[in-house]
């Protein structure tokens, strides 16, 4: 309290006590890797080389980085408006049907850059869709938008294993999932862009949906600082009262908001059901939904924030998985405690280190 | 206590000042907070400090009470020099600090909310019977009865205030800061809180009082200082000085008091309100089958004590409630359940009573609090976005006409004083020029300076045709600015007077007594 409304310049607030904070992270992960008997520093040289050590290595993190910049905005677009989307998982999942029917209606007849905008719409409108019965019951019935939304994402996965053993799944075959897409439903690698750094792609699936991430940043931006739309949505999310006296609509902002949200969740399927597999798959999100909560807190929900957060959890799981694979001490369960501490000390316990910091600044100052 | 012992208790402690600052100095970032202040406050006195919002006071009784680190100087509690690191280390020092937004947990009782953080061990049994046996005692030293068992959200405001107090001596404080604590209560718990300080005082307790009244300060003070842009430009004995004195050091000008206004020239009817009924939302009838008009070129006031539904009027009036039943016209048509949005359009602007939660967000930088309710208009951008530039254009010419400091509009609405927040909003209302305005509260917790401001700018609305509707409880509010008064008592309106009516009648009317 006594020290929370002292300003710090912003390069400490959003520059020294995010790297503080993982650094804090990184140690006590080092802690834990040392406590099971293994060297920590060795492993962090492992991490940092799987993720960023070789061209395919670098292509993976970026591939898992799009997906996550995709669900981080989508948190953070409903986070602004008020809302805790915790959907983003199960958006992204029916996300993928709409992605895969452009994808499987289209790409017998047209090359992929023209099936790529209807792609983009129908996973947007399919999340959204997805997205629009809790914000509708939300808006209009006062349910937690919380609770339905993690109902959502178990309705979801079970209404996708229905389509895709049911539906969708090609006679004779045993795998629940849908044919493979052919090149005009597939979206190109980014080779020409890793061969600008003088880097081999090599089989790495990093794909042009990273592009339309950025894209993404960009309009997010707009919306939120720019945009009536979110001017309308910041004042609901920091001040419901405030938005009754200036005439907000708290029915239409909330659901706008969570359709945006539940479209931008949707897009994510892109990377892996048209960037990837070539195919819809079960499970094909894995997780990253909910990584995007993580994302969007770290980022601070805002675009800039969410690329680098994205980035940071890309690398913690590319490189993460590198490092079970030489280290067989280090299983997958243990990268996933790494992950959670980064989470904590990162997003959870993001002001821990403000109160030092004041003290230290004024201290500075002064002297 | 007898009074001999209360005599030589206080010859006892008199030797050092009850707290002493000597050259403080705090800045944030470039705005220089507090320069070079120096204040004695003598013990068992009741010691005034007044000044503009945004003087400093808030400040300097922050760091006083340790929410802010001094970036230099001394402060010394009874001729010791003491650091205070956090409120902790100020109680601990004896000092305790009755804020204007109380800290009260709503839903739990008095006692937990006394007890609340000096528990006094794991088990609270042990510590229930201990505080119960010492608020006894408070209570009887001091005349602060209250049930020790109430849940505080159903006590009224008044109540509320004597927990904080008694929070602050069950510390053991010596010395109470006090912080606008007349803000939000009536004029008889106004009288009650002063006979308290005084008991306070004379029982040997050192009371500082924070405050922009200056009615408040003539009447209980021992000593006053007056605090001007940071600085603290002068100290006076009471019973030395006069108001108009203190006005102009606060203001560092000469100040008119009285607001200034010719005769009202009523035009025809623009706002009538017929048999208007509005339930809150736990279904209780908050305003009652009321009727009456407002004029073009009037002002016509509502006085009456907070809480008999003059809120949940003006919320139906605004379109913020939507009424149970009854009627509103404005300008002809009717308006009864409309969105503020389309009021606002109509050309019906709103001061609202709560600035914090209602006419500003606080986390908004001023630019953007300068066009809340109007952001949709075609002059802050054509399409979908907002035009920025014109937005913040606007702000800056708002802000120079009416001074709002610090003149910057990329500030954080927060760090803007209470004075300058409400400058933003009535900046706001005003300058679009509406047909009618309805206005609750215009100066809750603004300075002498902004009062003489706001108060001229709806005289000047007044005089240029616009329909004016007042709710204040602020009785000298009321009756110098309106033309027309209408008492609430229960949710009815019981009465008209002009504003000629003594306060003595309205007083009773307020109360439900006469009509």
């Amino acid at each position: 309290m006594s020290t929370a409304s002292v300003p710090l310049p912003n390069w400490i607030t959003y520059g020294l006590m995010p790297l503080l904070n993982l650094l804090m992270a990184f140690l006590i992960s080092g802690l834990v890797v040392w406590s099971i008997g293994e060297d920590p520093v060795e492993a962090l040289k492992l991490l940092i080389e799987g993720a960023l050590g070789r061209g395919d290595a670098i292509g993976f993190t970026l591939f898992y980085t799009t997906s996550f910049i995709f669900t981080g905005l989508s948190v953070a677009v409903a986070f602004h408006a008020g809302l805790f989307n915790i959907g983003a998982e199960g958006q992204a999942y029916i996300g993928g049907l709409g992605a895969a029917l452009v994808a499987l209606s289209l790409d017998h007849y047209v090359p992929w850059y023209v099936t790529m905008p209807f792609a983009v719409i129908g996973a947007a409108i399919f999340g959204a869709a997805w997205a629009f019965i809790p914000a509708w019951l939300q808006a209009r019935r006062g349910s937690h938008i919380v609770i339905t939304t993690i109902m959502f994402n178990f309705i979801g996965a079970a209404l996708m294993v229905y389509l895709l053993v049911n539906v969708f799944i090609v006679p004779g075959k045993m795998a629940p999932e849908t044919r493979t897409f052919l090149p005009g439903g597939q979206l190109p690698k980014l080779d020409w862009l890793m061969a600008w750094f003088g880097l081999k792609l090599g089989p790495a699936p990093f794909n042009v949906s990273f592009l339309i991430a950025l894209v993404m940043c960009f309009l997010v931006w707009l919306l939120i600082w720019r945009s009536k739309l979110g001017y309308e949505m910041r004042t609901l999310g920091i001040s419901p009262s405030a938005a009754v006296y200036a005439g907000i609509p708290y029915s239409r902002t909330v659901i706008i908001a969570m359709l945006i949200s539940g479209g931008l969740a949707g897009m994510m399927a892109l990377n892996p059901v048209m960037g990837s597999s070539a195919r819809l798959q079960v499970e094909f999100v894995g997780g990253a939904g909910f990584v995007g909560i993580a994302v969007s807190l770290m980022g601070r929900s805002h675009p800039v924030g969410i690329i680098l957060a994205a980035l940071l959890f890309g690398i913690l799981y590319q490189g993460g998985a590198d490092l079970s694979f030489e280290m067989p001490n280090i299983t997958r369960e243990m990268i996933v405690v790494i992950q959670g501490l980064v989470i904590l000390f990162a997003g959870a316990l993001e002001y821990m280190f403000r109160p030092a910091m004041v003290h230290l600044y004024q201290r500075l100052k002064r002297a | 206590m007898s009074g001999f012992r209360n005599k030589e208790r206080r010859r006892r402690v008199s030797q050092h000042p009850a707290i002493e600052l000597v050259g403080i100095d705090k800045s944030f970032g470039t705005v220089h907070a507090n320069k070079n202040i120096n204040l004695k406050v003598e013990k068992g006195t009741i010691h005034g400090i007044i000044g503009e919002n945004g003087a400093g006071k808030s400040t300097l009784m922050s760091i006083l009470y340790g929410f802010y680190q001094a970036d230099g100087g001394e402060i010394r509690i009874d001729g010791k020099p003491l650091t205070i690191r956090d409120s902790q280390a100020a109680i601990s020092a004896g000092i305790g600090m009755v804020h204007q937004h109380f800290m009260l947990v709503e839903n739990f009782t008095v006692l937990e909310n006394i007890m609340l953080g000096a528990e006094g061990g794991q088990l609270l049994a042990k510590g229930v019977s201990g505080a119960r046996k010492e608020l006894k005692r408070l209570e009887t030293d001091y005349g602060l009865d209250v049930d020790p068992d109430a849940i505080i959200e159903d006590l009224p405001v008044g109540k509320q205030q004597r927990v904080e107090i008694l929070k602050a001596l069950y510390r053991s404080a010596d010395i109470l800061i006090l912080d606008e604590p007349t803000g939000v209560l009536t004029p008889a718990e106004a009288d009650h809180l002063f006979k308290v300080l005084k008991v306070l005082r004379d029982q040997g307790k050192t009371v500082i009082l924070i405050t922009h009244k200056l009615r408040e300060i003539m009447a209980i003070t021992d000593e006053v200082s007056v605090m001007r842009r940071g600085e603290m430009v002068a100290t006076r004995k009471t019973a030395e000085t006069t108001v108009e004195e203190l006005a102009e050091l606060m203001v560092g000008r000469r100040v008119l008091l009285r607001v200034e206004k010719g005769e009202a020239k009523p035009g025809k009817v623009l706002m009538s309100v017929k048999n208007l009924t509005v339930k809150d939302s736990r279904g209780v009838t908050m305003v009652d089958d009321v009727s009456f008009e407002v004029r073009e070129g009037e002002i016509v006031g509502i006085a009456g004590v907070a809480g008999n539904g003059q809120s949940e009027l003006l919320e139906a009036l605004a379109g913020i409630r939507k009424p149970a039943s009854g009627e509103i016209l404005l300008d002809g048509k009717p308006i009864a359940g409309a969105d503020p949005a389309r009021l606002r359009a109509l050309g019906l602007a709103h001061i609202p009573e709560d600035r914090h939660h209602m006419g500003l967000v606080l986390k908004f930088e001023e630019y953007e609090n300068a066009v809340l309710g109007y952001h949709r208009d075609p002059r802050y951008g054509r399409g979908a976005l907002l035009d920025l530039k014109a937005i913040r254009a606007e702000a800056a010419e708002k802000i120079e006409k009416y001074d709002i400091r610090p003149p910057n509009p990329r500030l954080k609405t927060a760090n803007f004083s209470g004075g300058n927040q409400q400058k933003i909003v009535v900046a706001r209302e005003i300058e679009r020029d509406p047909k009618a305005l309805i206005i609750g509260q215009p100066t809750r917790g603004v300075d002498i300076g902004a009062i003489e401001f706001i108060h001229r700018r709806i005289v000047e609305m007044r005089d240029a045709g616009k329909a004016i509707l007042l709710v204040s409880v602020e009785l000298d509010e009321i009756r110098s600015l309106s033309d027309r008064i209408l008492v609430m008592f229960a949710g009815k309106v019981v009465g008209e007077k002009t504003a000629e009516a003594g306060e003595q009648t309205l007083g009773l009317m307020m109360a439900g007594i006469a009509a």
